[in-house]
C-alpha cells in the first residue's frame, strides 16, 4: 500500500507486515528484505517507510513491567507516549524527556533519539533509555545496553531503525507533584533578544521560544519565549486537584483543507496577533497543564492536513553554538524575504547528542514547516546550503528532502562508524527505508 | 477510585477486545481476573493487565467447551466477582463448517453454549448476591444470519437472544446484563481485511464503550459505534425474498 511519513510527502508503495509478537517479528524480518520498522507514523518524511516492506511495530504494545520504588518501566516498542502518560501521570510521575507530541511509540523515540524542551539541561531520550531488546536483520534478538552490546546500543540510539527492530526498552520515569507547568513567557523583540532570552533561561528546565518567521529588518527573528517547570502542590490554587482527569476531546481536521488558506498574508496576520498576545501576558508565571503545554497542536487530530492534500515538509536543523548567530539570521532573513509562509517555526537550545547517530549538538536547533512546492523545496535547499557551512546538521525525524552531500556532511563524524556496524550485523542491504536509500547510507 | 477495588473477571483474556476490556477496568481502578483456555498464551496479556491496574492478574484456565468443568472452575475462584465480562468466540471458517460438523460444532458451543451456561452459573450468584454486572460480548453478525458466517451469526444470534432473556429474568434482583455488539473492530482476528473506516472501531474504543455501558451509563444493549445500529436496522428491514439473492 501507499505509505507517508506525518507530513504526507513524499509517497512510496511498500509492502506493510503487522507482527503479533517478538517472535513473529523475527520470522517476518528473516524473510523479508529491505524492511524498516514503523511505530505509529510520525517521522514527517521518508524513514519509516520499507523500500520493500514496512513492518507494523502497532501490535506490540503492551506494558511489560513497572516498579513504583524507582520508576523503572518496560514497555514494548508500540506502546505509545500517549499510553504512558495516561499510566504514569496520574501516579506522580512523567517520561525524562517528551518530544512535541504524544502520539508516538517508545520505538520511534529512541530510533530518532527524541529531543524535548529540556534538551539543553537533560539530552535525549535515549540518555535515559537502560536497556531495549533489538530484533537484529537475521531475526535474533539481542538485548543491548551502554554496557552490554554497547555498540548496537549506541548505533541504534538515533539510529532510525537501520540496525533492527527495536522491540521494547526500559527507562525511568520522573516523579512530579502534580500535572502541572509553571510557565512564563519573555517577549523578545529580535533574534538577539530571543537568543539571550534563551540562554539566560538556561537554567529552567524546559524553554523554546517560538519565532515569527514572517517578521522583517530590525523586528527579524521577534520571539516568544516560552519557559516552564513542573509546578510544585504549594505552586496550585487551593481546591485544584494535582492530578485532574485529562479531557479525552479533541478537535479533528476533517478533509484537506485547500492549500490557498495558508499563504503570507494569513501567516503574517496570525503572527502578529499571537506575538501581541504572548507579549502582553509576558512577565508573569502562569499555570498550564503539562499536556497542552508539552503537546499544543495533538489538540487537533490530522493537524497535517492543514497543509492540503500536496503535503508539507518540516525542516529542522541544529547548528553549532559559535556559528549560530550567523546562520540562523541568515535562515530568517531567506524565510522573511521570501515571504515563505512558515506556520510554525521553533528556536531551541540543544546540549550534545547521545547516540552515535543523534541529531543534537550543541548549539541552537531551528524548526520550520513549509506546505510543499517548487519555491519551498528551493528555499530549503538554500537553507540547507547554510547550515551545512555552519557546521550544522539535518534531523532524520524530520527530513523528506535533503540531498545525500548535505547529509554526509552534517553527519561525517558518525557515520563511516555507523556504515561499518551496519555491515558487521548484516544490515547493510537488508534494513533498507526510503530514507535510508535517499541518503545512501 | 474506591477504598476496596473491585473485581472484574475477564473470559478470553487472549483476545485483543479482551485485552482493551481489561485496561479500561484496569484504568479506572479495577482489580481484573482473567480466564483463558491456554493461561500460558494470555500470560502477555496478563502481565499489561496487572501493571497497568497496579495489582496481580491472575490467570484461571478455562475452556468454555466444556460446561462440565464450570461449577469447579468458580467455586476455585478466590472472590465473587463484581462483573464479569465474556469475549470469548470463535470466527471459525465458514467454508470449513460446512464441510466439517465439527468445526461447524466448535463455532456454536464456543459462542453461544459455552458463554451462555457459564454467564447463567454466575447468574444465580449474583442473584444470590444481589448484586453483580454479566457482560456479554455478542455480534451485529447475529442480527441477521447471512450466507459468508451464519454458523458463528447463528451462534451470536443465539448469545444475543439468551442475554435478552437473562435481563428480563434479574431486572428484578439488581443483577444487571449487558449486551455488546461491536461491529468491525480492528484486531488479530481481521487482521488483513479490508474493513471500512467509518465502521471500524479500534479494540481501544471498545473496551471503553464497554466500561461505560456497564459501569457508567448502565446501558443495556450497545453498538460501539451507533453507526452500526443504522446499518443493521437497514439489513434487517430488507425483506427476505430480496435479501435471500443478494451477497452480503
Amino acid at each position: 500500500m501507499q505509505l507517508t511519513g506525518w507530513g504526507r510527502y513524499p509517497r512510496h508503495e511498500s509492502a506493510v507486515l503487522e507482527p503479533d509478537d517478538f517472535d513473529e517479528v523475527g520470522r517476518l524480518q528473516r524473510e523479508a528484505a529491505g524492511f524498516v520498522a514503523r511505530g505509529n507514523g510520525r517521522a514527517y518524511g521518508d524513514a519509516a517507510i520499507g523500500v520493500g516492506s514496512t513492518l507494523l511495530t502497532r501490535r506490540l504494545d503492551r506494558i511489560i513491567s513497572f516498579d513504583p520504588a524507582t520508576g523503572r518501566l518496560a514497555v514494548e516498542a508500540g506502546v505509545l507516549l500517549a499510553d504512558i502518560l495516561a499510566f504514569a501521570v496520574p501516579r506522580g510521575l512523567f517520561p525524562p524527556v517528551v518530544p512535541g507530541t504524544k502520539f508516538v511509540s517508545v520505538g520511534g523515540m529512541v530510533a530518532a533519539d527524541v529531543h524535548g524542551k529540556n534538551h539543553h539541561v537533560d539530552g535525549g531520550f535515549g540518555r535515559y533509555v537502560e536497556a531495549f531488546d533489538l530484533a537484529l536483520p537475521d531475526g535474533s534478538r539481542l538485548t543491548c545496553s551502554a554496557r552490554d552490546n554497547g555498540e548496537v546500543f549506541r548505533a541504534t540510539v538515533g539510529g532510525m531503525g537501520l540496525t533492527g527492530t527495536i522491540l521494547s526498552a526500559t527507562f525511568r520515569l520522573r516523579r512530579i507533584e502534580t500535572a502541572f507547568m509553571r510557565q512564563r513567557t519573555i517577549a523578545a523583540d529580535n533574534l538577539d533578544a530571543a537568543m539571550a532570552a534563551l540562554e539566560a533561561a538556561a537554567d529552567a528546565a524546559y524553554s523554546v521560544a517560538w519565532i515569527d518567521s514572517l517578521a522583517r529588518g530590525a523586528g527579524l527573528g521577534r520571539a516568544l519565549v516560552f519557559c516552564a517547570e513542573h509546578a510544585g502542590a504549594a505552586a496550585l490554587p487551593r481546591g485544584t486537584p494535582a492530578f485532574p482527569n485529562p479531557r479525552r476531546r479533541r478537535l479533528t481536521v476533517p478533509v484537506d483543507m485547500p492549500s490557498f488558506i495558508l499563504n503570507r498574508y494569513s501567516v503574517a496576520a496570525f503572527n502578529d496577533l499571537y506575538f501581541r498576545r504572548g507579549a502582553a501576558k509576558a512577565g508573569r508565571d502562569v499555570l498550564v497543564a503539562c499536556e497542552p503545554y508539552f503537546f499544543p497542536l495533538d489538540a487537533m487530530a490530522g493537524w497535517n492536513r492543514i497543509y492540503g492534500a500536496r503535503g508539507f515538509v518540516q525542516h529542522q536543523s541544529a547548528i553549532p553554538k559559535p556559528a549560530s548567530r550567523a546562520a540562523l539570521g541568515e535562515i530568517l532573513d531567506c524565510v522573511s524575504r521570501l515571504g515563505a509562509p512558515s506556520f510554525l517555526a521553533v528556536l531551541k537550545l540543544l546540549g550534545p547528542g547521545d547516540g552515535l547517530m543523534s541529531f543534537p549538538l550543541e548549539g541552537y536547533t531551528l524548526a520550520l514547516d513549509f506546505p510543499v512546492s517548487k519555491g519551498a523545496l528551493a528555499l530549503l535547499d538554500d537553507i540547507d546550503a547554510i547550515v551545512v557551512a555552519a557546521g550544522g546538521r539535518l534531523y532524520l525525524a524530520k527530513d523528506a528532502r535533503q540531498a545525500p552531500a548535505t547529509f554526509a556532511q552534517g553527519y561525517a563524524h558518525a557515520l563511516p562508524q555507523f556504515r561499518e556496524l551496519r555491515r558487521a550485523i548484516g544490515a547493510a542491504g537488508r534494513i533498507e527505508s526510503q530514507l535510508s536509500r535517499r541518503l545512501r547510507i | 477510585m474506591t477504598d476496596k477495588p473491585k473485581t472484574m473477571l475477564l473470559i478470553g483474556a487472549t483476545s485483543d477486545i479482551g485485552l482493551a476490556v481489561a485496561r479500561a477496568y484496569a484504568a479506572a481502578g479495577w482489580r481484573v481476573l482473567v480466564v483463558a483456555r491456554d493461561p500460558a498464551a494470555a500470560a502477555r496479556n496478563a502481565g499489561d493487565i496487572a501493571t497497568r491496574s497496579g495489582a496481580p492478574a491472575a490467570v484461571f484456565a478455562l475452556d468454555v467447551t466444556a460446561p462440565g468443568t464450570f461449577a469447579a472452575f468458580a467455586a476455585a475462584l478466590p472472590v465473587l466477582p463484581d462483573t464479569i465480562v465474556c469475549v470469548a468466540g470463535l470466527l471459525g471458517d465458514q467454508a470449513r463448517a460446512e464441510a466439517e460438523p465439527d468445526h461447524a460444532a466448535a463455532i456454536l458451543r464456543t459462542n453461544f453454549e459455552g458463554p451462555a451456561l457459564l454467564l447463567d452459573l454466575f447468574a444465580r450468584h449474583f442473584a444470590a448476591r444481589g448484586s453483580g454486572t454479566l457482560v456479554g460480548v455478542s455480534s451485529v453478525a447475529g442480527d441477521r444470519g447471512r450466507a459468508s458466517n451464519y454458523f458463528y451469526g447463528s451462534a451470536k444470534a443465539g448469545f444475543s437472544a439468551y442475554l435478552s432473556g437473562l435481563r428480563n429474568r434479574l431486572a428484578g434482583v439488581k443483577v444487571r446484563v449487558v449486551t455488546v455488539k461491536p461491529g468491525f473492530v480492528r484486531t488479530r482476528m481481521t487482521k488483513g481485511l479490508k474493513l471500512p473506516n467509518l465502521l471500524t472501531a479500534e479494540p481501544a474504543e471498545v473496551g471503553r464503550a464497554i466500561y461505560r455501558a456497564a459501569e457508567v451509563s448502565h446501558h443495556d444493549v450497545i453498538y460501539v459505534r451507533p453507526v452500526w445500529r443504522l446499518v443493521m436496522a437497514i439489513i434487517c428491514a430488507i425483506p427476505e425474498p430480496i435479501f435471500k439473492r443478494l451477497r452480503l
